[in-house]
Parts: structure tokens; C-alpha cells; sequence
């Protein structure tokens, strides 16, 4: 059983989101161990891209000082390697197209299968383009995982019956970052995804509190954060990993314990 | 290969969020190309509104002091709003409103297109939001305003290099969060599919004039056909109906900005390489990680790190060629043009109009080039007056 089906077999799943290299590859690496022991059962490893088109301005910050502070991906996958070493949890990448393009497919895919990453997000690359990239992540044992969005109509049962991993939920139009409310039908969403297929679904965008993270866990397999974790980091800096593990620790509480 | 191609460049990539609204777009676009009650009124908007069909000039003056082949200048800079950016938007925002959305945004570089945009949703009453890269707004400060006059919200976006490229990042966040209602109106042959196709079959008006008015007046096509390429929408409507024939070169103009050799330039086919961006696969100007390059150059319109698909495609085959232009060699040919013809083109144009000074004197005097003045020159005199060393105040 891959490591991602493993986190969903042993019940709701908290996924907390990092951009890797914010404010350095240490810290990052602190982060995820730490997030980990905390009760993340999935890690989503962001790799800083220059053009963000799918985040907000939280996420945008934290890539633009990713890169200035010169992160790399090949970097990232040292690092990535390492942390293989010392954690289970399961490890997903999300990044952007042309970052895995431009070191190509097939190279990317193998340097993840030797850095033991379970998985690849890539918000930039919906149903109609990803098979372009879905084959050699597969015979690597890496799930290439897809989004569906409040404007999917009509599209879900496609994507859902060709999902890999779990299938990441868009809550809310736009673009990354924390909401004071999620309008969307989230149940209507999910109840469709698992009439195509019984592959887990994780909500994003949005969530920040623990009782958005209930509620959306309650109608669903799991809720992913990101902005409001890489705001504690852009806060914190250096001193993040406590105060990011105190953070997880109440966040996957609430998941686990949605009904 | 999956939708909207050209070669292996093209597709649709894009968040999931904005798949329906292209393919919604995409069904809307094919159902209202040949509908003739909608050709019909945008040809009237074109020649009642825009003012088209554009002149072709013949450029005397410039091609005696020369001494070579024929230039002539087609003249988009003479449609309303000044650019031939307007082709493109009253098609668009004509195929807006018959998809019932009231709200048009857009991304602009020199403000040529924003203008374009702001006019259009004037005219047809629908609201209008333009995205500018903060550094743009303070190189092209008359052209914010004139938006502003036109009733449009201008945004300044602050993200990443603060110029063309974010602006389009910040319009595609926009459209992503508000689609029921709003159209994006891309204003180059970019992005994801279908908007390469729907801007140069909106652009195509360009060419299938210029062939129309040089077999009138010269009873052949001309030898070479020349427009300045940033995303590249000029420069496509420019070449389209020529690219069956052989006999007629094409030559898109890049801004090289310093000099290719330096990182200060916004060349991507001479300095960039095939990737994936702003919903398309082509050449970008990139580093070895994938980061997109901060380009630069004079030329807010041209100041771009990638090339519409299109354009890749007739690279790879051969078919166009693009050379690149400097600031330098740009100002030069502006300052040229206004003083032998009396007319002062858009610093972008000032491009292909420099390639067309360096090649005409060595063609001889029966061969004929076309250059496109994609634009006038007005938005452009303080930032050349800088340029010179004199400081104005608008």
C-alpha cells in the first residue's frame, strides 16, 4: 500500500502545506519533521516558482523569497531525500508545470522516485494536459494528484475516475489563502466524486481555523492548509517549528475528530 | 496532442477552476465566427468605429534616403485608441456580451490594449477592470488616466517584476475568482487555447487587407512582411494571410533591450528555450530551473518573456523568421521616422521599423517590405525624452 493510501486508511488526514526554502531549506526541513510528529499524515512540499498564478499574495510572498534567498529545485530534492530518511510521512510535491519541464518529465520523476516522494500537484495542469506527465510519475509509483473547483460541472465523474492518491478538493473560487467563509457545496462536490470513483478527497483553500477544518473534514477525507502555515512561517522565520507543530497538533485534532 | 496546437506548442494549461470558462468560451467562439449577424456588426464596429480598413502608405521619403527596396507602413497606429489592439477587443467583447458577461478585464503592458479594453466596455456599457504593472503605470502614466477617463478600474500589480507578465498573472487570478459574469480579454495571441486562435482570427483583419491593398497597388505581394512581437498579435495578424505564400517573407521583430548577450533583454526566441506558462507551452525566457527571466526593455508592450504559440510553431518550421532589435536601434528608427515621414510610431513598432532601415538598402529598389506600425508613438514621448536625457513633465 502506497504511503498516501496508508494516511487515508487510518482515518481523516490533516495536510499542511510548506514552501520550501521560506526563509531556508533548515527551517523547512524542521518544519516537516516537526509537522509530522505533530499528526500531519501528508506533507505538501511547495517548490517556489516565479510566477505563482494559482496563490495568493501569502504563498506568492513566501516563493519570491524562496528564490531570493536561492532556493533550487534540485535543492529541494536533496533535501526532500533527507527528510525520506528520517520521516514515514507521506511527501507530495506541488510546484508548477514548467519547474518539472523544464529538468524534464522523466528526469524529475525519477529524482523524486530516489528522493521517496509519494505524489505531485501541479495546479497548472488540468485532465485535458496531464498525460503528458501522469506516465512517468505512475511506473515510479508516484500519484499524480488532481484538483477539482467549485466550476467543475460536468467534469468531476472524468477526473475523479482517473484520480491517483486523493483528489484535492478547490473550496472556493480564486486563489490561495485564508477565508472567513467557504460558500461552496462541498458535500454536492464530494458526493459526486465518490459516485465515480472511491478515491479520498482532501479540501483546500481557505481553511485556517480548526472548525473550517472540521467541517470540511466532516464532509469529506481531509483538509489541506497552506497560507495560514506559511504565514506563521513568515512570522516566525528561523523559530517556526515550534510554533507551526503547536499549530498542527490543534488542526489535526479537529480533522481527526470530524465525524 | 490535446486542443488548440500549433505543432507541439499550445494547449490549455490551466488551473481546473478556469476549464469550464475556456471551453465555454471556445463553444461560444465557434457558434458566433461564422454567424453573419455577428460578423456583420463587428465589421460595422471595425469600419464605423475603429476606422478600419487602415491605410497602406507608401514611405517615400524613408525608402529614398535608403536607397533600397520599397517600404510601406500599414498603419494600424491610425484606428481608434491609436493601436491595432482594438481588432482584437471589439471582437472579443462583442463575443463578451453575446456570452451574457458584463465585465471585461485585462492585462496591459504600454496600456495600448488596456485602452483598447476600457473603450470597448465604454461603448457597449459593460464594466471594465485592467491589470498594469505598478512600473508601467509610471512609464505610461497618460495611458492609466486615459483608462480612467474611459471609466475602467486600473490596478497596478506589485507581484513579481511589477510589469507585463504579472499583470497577465494577476488578470488570470482575477478571472479565477470571478468567471460567472466576467470575460478575460486576453490582448495577445497567448495563453491558454482558444485565445491564441481568437485574437489572431480577430487580428487576421490586418493581413487580409495589406494583401488586398498591395495587389492593388503594386498588382503583386510584397517580399517581406515585418511587425514587432511581444506575446505577438501584430505580428501574427500581420503574417496569417500570408503564410501560404512562399514568395513573401516574414519577420518578427524582437526587443532585445540591451543587447541579446546581456540578461537585460525580452528576445525569447533568440535567448529562450520551450516551456509551459500562462496556460501555453512555447519559448520563454527562463533559467535552468524553470524560473521565469525578468526581462527587460524600453518597450513596455514587447516586455514579455514569452511568444504566443503560433509564433513558436512557424519558428520551428521555418516558415517566419525573428531577429532581434536593441533599445538602441528602436529609439533610433523612431526618432527616423518622425523626422522623414512625419510620423511617430509606438516604441514597439519603432522595432520592426528599425530591422526594416537595416535590410531595405541592401534589396534592390523593385522589392517591396510591409512594416506594420502596430501603434502611434504619443504614450511614448516622455519615456524617449528620458531616454535622451531630457526630463518632461506630462
Amino acid at each position: 500500500m502506497s504511503r498516501i493510501k496508508q494516511a487515508f486508511a487510518k482515518g481523516k488526514v490533516f495536510i499542511p502545506f510548506v514552501t520550501c526554502g521560506d526563509p531556508d531549506l533548515e527551517t523547512t526541513a524542521a518544519v516537516v519533521k516537526a509537522m509530522a510528529d505533530a499528526g500531519a499524515g501528508i506533507v505538501e512540499l511547495g517548490i517556489p516558482f516565479s510566477d505563482p498564478t494559482a496563490e495568493g499574495p501569502v504563498i506568492q510572498g513566501a516563493n519570491m523569497r524562496a528564490l531570493a534567498g536561492g532556493t533550487t529545485t534540485d535543492r529541494i530534492l536533496e533535501m526532500a531525500a533527507a527528510l525520506r530518511r528520517e520521516t514515514d510521512v507521506s511527501l507530495v510535491f506541488m510546484t508548477y508545470a514548467n519547474v518539472v519541464f523544464s529538468r524534464t518529465v522523466e528526469g524529475f520523476a525519477e529524482r523524486c522516485a530516489r528522493a521517496g516522494i509519494d505524489g505531485l500537484i501541479l495546479p497548472d495542469v488540468p485532465f485535458e494536459e496531464k498525460e503528458e506527465f501522469v506516465p512517468a510519475f505512475r511506473k515510479r509509483g508516484i500519484d499524480f494528484i488532481s484538483l477539482v473547483a467549485p466550476t467543475s460541472a460536468g467534469r468531476i465523474a472524468q477526473i475523479a475516475r482517473e484520480a491517483e492518491g486523493f483528489l484535492y478538493v478547490v473550496s472556493s473560487l480564486g486563489v490561495t489563502g485564508t477565508r472567513g467563509t467557504i460558500t461552496t457545496d462541498i458535500g454536492a462536490i464530494v458526493r459526486q466524486v465518490r459516485a465515480a470513483s472511491n478515491v479520498p478527497c482532501a479540501v483546500g483553500f481557505g481553511i485556517s481555523t480548526p472548525e473550517q477544518a472540521a467541517r470540511m473534514a466532516a464532509l469529506s477525507d481531509g483538509a489541506i492548509v497552506g497560507s495560514a502555515i506559511v504565514k506563521l512561517i513568515a512570522q516566525h522565520g528561523r523559530d517556526a517549528p515550534p510554533v507551526v507543530a503547536d499549530y498542527v497538533r490543534r488542526m489535526s485534532a479537529a480533522v481527526r475528530g470530524a465525524p | 496532442m490535446t486542443r488548440g496546437r500549433f505543432g507541439i506548442h499550445g494547449g490549455q494549461y490551466i488551473p481546473e477552476t478556469l476549464m469550464n470558462a475556456v471551453l465555454e468560451l471556445e463553444e461560444a467562439y465557434n457558434r458566433f465566427k461564422d454567424d453573419p449577424d455577428f460578423n456583420a456588426e463587428l465589421g460595422r464596429l471595425l469600419d464605423e468605429y475603429a476606422g478600419r480598413p487602415s491605410r497602406l502608405y507608401f514611405a517615400e521619403r524613408l525608402t529614398r534616403r535608403l536607397g533600397g527596396a520599397k517600404i510601406y507602413l500599414k498603419r494600424e497606429d491610425l484606428n481608434h485608441t491609436g493601436a491595432h489592439k482594438i481588432n482584437n477587443v471589439l471582437g472579443q467583447a462583442l463575443l463578451a456580451k453575446k456570452m451574457g458577461k458584463t465585465r471585461l478585464i485585462a492585462e496591459t503592458g504600454a496600456g495600448q490594449h488596456g485602452v483598447a479594453t476600457a473603450t470597448a466596455a465604454a461603448l457597449m456599457d459593460m464594466e471594465c477592470v485592467v491589470f498594469m504593472g505598478r512600473e508601467d503605470t509610471e512609464r505610461q502614466a497618460l495611458n492609466v488616466y486615459r483608462m480612467r477617463l474611459l471609466g475602467a478600474k486600473v490596478v497596478p500589480v506589485d507581484s513579481g517584476t511589477a510589469t507585463l507578465k504579472d499583470a497577465v498573472s494577476e488578470a488570470m487570478r482575477e478571472w479565477t475568482s470571478r468567471i460567472d459574469d466576467t470575460h478575460y480579454c486576453l490582448g495577445s495571441v497567448m495563453g491558454p487555447h482558444p485565445f491564441p486562435t481568437i485574437v489572431r482570427d480577430f487580428q487576421a483583419v490586418i493581413s487580409r487587407e495589406m494583401r488586398a491593398q498591395f495587389l492593388e497597388r503594386e498588382g503583386r505581394l510584397p517580399d517581406a512582411v515585418l511587425a514587432c512581437v511581444g506575446g505577438g498579435s501584430n505580428a501574427i495578424g500581420s503574417f496569417y494571410h500570408f503564410i501560404g505564400d512562399p514568395g513573401v517573407r516574414l519577420i518578427g521583430c524582437e526587443a532585445a533591450g540591451r543587447g541579446v548577450g546581456t540578461p537585460e533583454t525580452a528576445a525569447t526566441i533568440a535567448t529562450g528555450k520551450l516551456g509551459i506558462f500562462h496556460g501555453m507551452k512555447s519559448y520563454f525566457c527562463q533559467d535552468e530551473f524553470g524560473q521565469i527571466a525578468p526581462v527587460y526593455s524600453i518597450s513596455a508592450g514587447l516586455d514579455y518573456p514569452g511568444i504566443g504559440p503560433e509564433h513558436a510553431w512557424l519558428h520551428d518550421t521555418g516558415r517566419a523568421e525573428y531577429v532581434a532589435v536593441t533599445d538602441d536601434e528602436a529609439v533610433a528608427a523612431f526618432e527616423t521616422l518622425a523626422r522623414v515621414e512625419g510620423i511617430i510610431p509606438a516604441i514597439e513598432s519603432a522595432h520592426a521599423v528599425a530591422h526594416a532601415i537595416a535590410i531595405a538598402p541592401g534589396m534592390p529598389k523593385d522589392s517591396i517590405l510591409a512594416v506594420t506600425l502596430s501603434g502611434r508613438g504619443d504614450k511614448d514621448v516622455a519615456a524617449i525624452a528620458r531616454y535622451r536625457g531630457e526630463d518632461l513633465h506630462e
